[in-house]
């Protein structure tokens, strides 16, 4: 199984929390608005803390409550793409890019990377100087290139206009199909969750 | 316009004593700052007014408080006294401390805004991205706020240059030694026939306190714009 979890938590009045398992592709965490699926994702990040629960990833156990284990967020890598790009804005997209990048070892090239993503030409510019659909394709590459184990997608095609979306989801299906990592996707869209999920979560 | 050498060397003294104190403040300040927008312990208000009290005390009790705590006899200046052998009192070393206790509040205040000001967002991307949490500071946080500290160095270097009352109750007015430009001002309105050299010297005051304010305000609007270009 790619995804197992089982995590709760308690925000302010509410109860936030998700049970899934799932086994490799694409996984879309569907729901609506306000259901907490951005929560769930901070949690296998490690970015939010579950009051109970666990979470394994491939196999390894990034947080499990009962077994005192938690796994700090630096250390779990998770390749995450946020609803905005949270690019460094004192940084050059090249150092965005290369930022999560440490030793050769990685599994993706650089080269290859910013290719299929169509961002090359993008490398010396500063991130406030990019469009919406260019920051989210840069923000994917940068959480490629840390060499992942898997990756978080929230978001991934809000606020980009028809051509931008076509754009960023062939790249999440060249993630899904070429580069077989473990992608969970969260969004409130059915179109996109029918194109792109290999399964379908309702939260 | 023309300055003589005694007045140069005034200014030479309070350049001095302004870049000794803010450079003596500036990790201070900084750590306090860093504790009061990121740190959460009991007493953080009592710490927050503490920093501030030199702010709004009469600077003629942070002085004579200044006096009690590195007299020879007193918990600082018994300490030097004895380890050192050295003491502050009616030394420029004294003037600079003297300033830089003035010009803390308001270091900390221009840098705790600029470390509040960075987006926490962009912290938990770098950590995702495998940076721990030196590294997030270093990359990340310092980065980010770097005009807003920068800001908060020039600022307190203008606060120093410009510290009177806590000077002369603490090292006194010594000429050559801790008789910085609004002492030598003040000293000069003594005299019957002080009146040009109060110009030159209020003249200088003026343009360096100005300087030091433009530059301060054009580091802060940067960090404020959350564009950095450094």
């Amino acid at each position: 199984m790619s995804f197992e979890v089982d995590v709760t938590r308690r925000l302010g009045e509410a109860q936030v929390g998700a049970v899934f398992t799932a086994g490799e592709g694409l996984t879309v965490l569907f729901g609506p608005s306000g259901a907490g699926k951005t929560s769930v994702l901070n949690m296998i990040a490690g970015l939010l803390r579950p009051d109970w629960g666990h979470v394994r990833v491939a196999g390894e156990t990034l947080f499990d409550a009962a077994a005192r284990i938690d796994v700090p967020t630096e250390r779990r890598r998770a390749g995450y793409v946020f609803q905005e790009p949270r690019l460094f804005p004192h940084k050059r997209v090249r150092a965005n890019l290369l930022y999560g990048r440490h030793g050769a070892g990685a599994a993706l090239a650089f080269e290859e990377t910013i290719d299929f993503l169509g961002i090359g030409h993008l490398l010396d510019r500063w991130p406030r100087t990019l469009s919406g659909g260019e920051a989210r394709r840069v923000a994917i590459g940068r959480a490629l290139l840390s060499d992942p184990r898997f990756l978080l997608l929230d978001e991934p095609l809000s606020s980009l206009d028809r051509p931008r979306r076509e754009e960023v989801m062939r790249a999440i299906e060249h993630i899904r199909d070429r580069i077989r990592l473990p992608v969970l996707m969260v969004t409130h869209d059915p179109e996109e969750a029918e194109r792109l999920g290999t399964r379908i979560v309702r939260l | 316009m023309i300055l003589t050498p005694t007045e140069w060397a005034i200014v030479e003294l309070s350049l001095r004593v302004g870049i000794v104190a803010m450079a003596a403040t500036l990790p201070i300040a900084f750590a306090l700052a860093w504790l009061l927008a990121r740190g959460r312990f009991p007493g953080k208000v009592l710490l927050d007014a503490l920093v501030h009290l030199p702010l709004v005390l009469p600077p003629v009790v942070t002085g004579w408080l200044l006096l009690l705590a590195f007299a020879p006899m007193g918990p600082i200046g018994g300490v030097l006294e004895r380890w050192f052998g050295v003491t502050v009192l009616f030394r420029w070393t004294g003037a600079a401390i003297a300033a830089g206790v003035m010009a803390l509040p308001l270091m900390v205040r221009a840098m705790r805004l600029s470390i509040e000001a960075v987006d926490r967002q962009l912290e938990s991307a770098a950590s995702t991205l495998g940076a721990g949490p030196w590294r997030v500071f270093w990359s990340v946080t310092l980065p980010l706020s770097i005009p807003g500290i920068l800001a908060g160095a020039v600022l307190g270097f203008a606060r120093s240059i410009g510290e009177f009352g806590a000077t002369i109750t603490f090292v006194s007015n010594v000429p050559g030694e801790t008789r910085t430009l609004p002492l030598a001002i003040y000293s000069a309105l003594q005299l019957p026939d002080g009146d040009a050299e109060v110009l030159r010297l209020a003249l200088v005051s003026v343009a360096l306190s100005l300087g030091a304010l433009v530059v301060s305000e054009l580091l802060a609007r940067r960090s404020g714009r959350g564009m950095h270009v450094l």
